[in-house]
């Protein structure tokens, strides 16, 4: 039987990783270990991180304020560490609704919202989103009135991007953590808004 | 130590400003969207200045640092059959060396 099935031979880049790898544990610059343990914390990073940000600019004016002049900075204020992360965030507001994406690769606040979805990185998102935005936007559930602008942000170089959504108007006194309980990791996308 | 750094590259556009993205085409690791080229915006803001990445893909410094701007382009312009409000727009990351006066 000459079936190979689902096989497939390592793909160049593949191999080019495993090469890197190994010469790197080879030579000791890193340990599997350490290796291990960074892939690790890369996957239990998740949107929670974001959503704290955007509950924290929810119930804090001044914070908003900083947040929206410096994204960075007011990261670190509440002991989010973003290295590498010069961050921009864009505010919803009745007249403007924001979106991101990444045309060129799949760029991406990984310390604020964990790994990016498989749709992120697609071909089909990257390409229509800066195209059509209005029309991706409804393949996801979300209708933007015509009155409302659209500001897509292609995150082609050192920024990185996240949305602040507009609080729903039913959650007067609800608790920080409530209220970050709202914000999805798509809300913060653009391509979705929180509900109460 | 690295010797010190020369300083970013002046600063020639303002928030406010009409640019154009230039229409070219070079080889290499390019950071400035296909879809933009030639294209004609304003200036929403000025980022800080960064090693320019199509040096840097070269295994150099990528040094003076270029100046990086946030470049607000509507959809109209951009695409002439959107289908959207005229109030759409695009924002882009855009290197200095990318713009010029329209």
């Amino acid at each position: 039987m000459n079936d190979p099935g689902p096989y497939r031979p390592l793909t160049y880049f593949q191999l080019m990783e495993i090469s890197l790898r190994e010469l790197l544990v080879e030579k000791a610059v890193v340990t599997e270990e350490e290796l291990a343990d960074e892939v690790e914390a890369m996957r239990k990073r998740g949107y929670e991180r974001g959503a704290r940000v955007v509950a924290r600019a929810w119930v804090d004016r001044d914070y908003k304020q900083r947040l929206l002049a410096n994204g960075t900075k007011a990261c670190e204020e509440l002991g989010l560490e973003v290295p590498a992360l010069k961050l921009l965030v864009v505010e919803n507001t009745p007249e403007v609704h924001n979106a991101i994406v990444c045309t060129l690769c799949s760029c991406y606040p990984r310390m604020l919202l964990g790994i990016p979805p498989e749709w992120y990185k697609s071909r089909n998102y990257r390409s229509r989103m800066v195209r059509e935005p209005r029309a991706v936007l409804a393949e996801f559930g979300l209708e933007i009135a015509e009155r409302v602008a659209i500001r897509v942000h292609d995150s082609t170089a050192d920024m990185r991007y996240l949305v602040l959504p507009m609080r729903p108007s039913e959650t007067e006194g609800w608790s920080e953590e409530r209220l970050a309980s709202l914000v999805t990791r798509d809300c913060m996308i653009g391509v979705a808004v929180p509900k109460a | 130590m690295a010797k010190a750094s020369p300083r970013p590259l002046k600063q020639q556009f303002r928030p406010g400003d009409r640019v154009r993205v230039m229409e070219a085409y070079p080889l290499g690791h390019v950071r400035t969207p296909f879809y933009i080229r030639g294209k004609t915006g304003m200036v929403e803001r000025l980022c800080g200045a960064f090693p320019n990445p199509e040096e840097l893909a070269q295994m150099r410094d990528g040094l003076p640092a270029q100046p990086l701007y946030r470049v607000r382009f509507r959809q109209k312009d951009v695409w002439p059959d959107y289908r959207g409000g005229p109030d759409d727009v695009l924002e882009v990351e855009i290197y200095q060396h990318w713009l010029e006066k329209p």
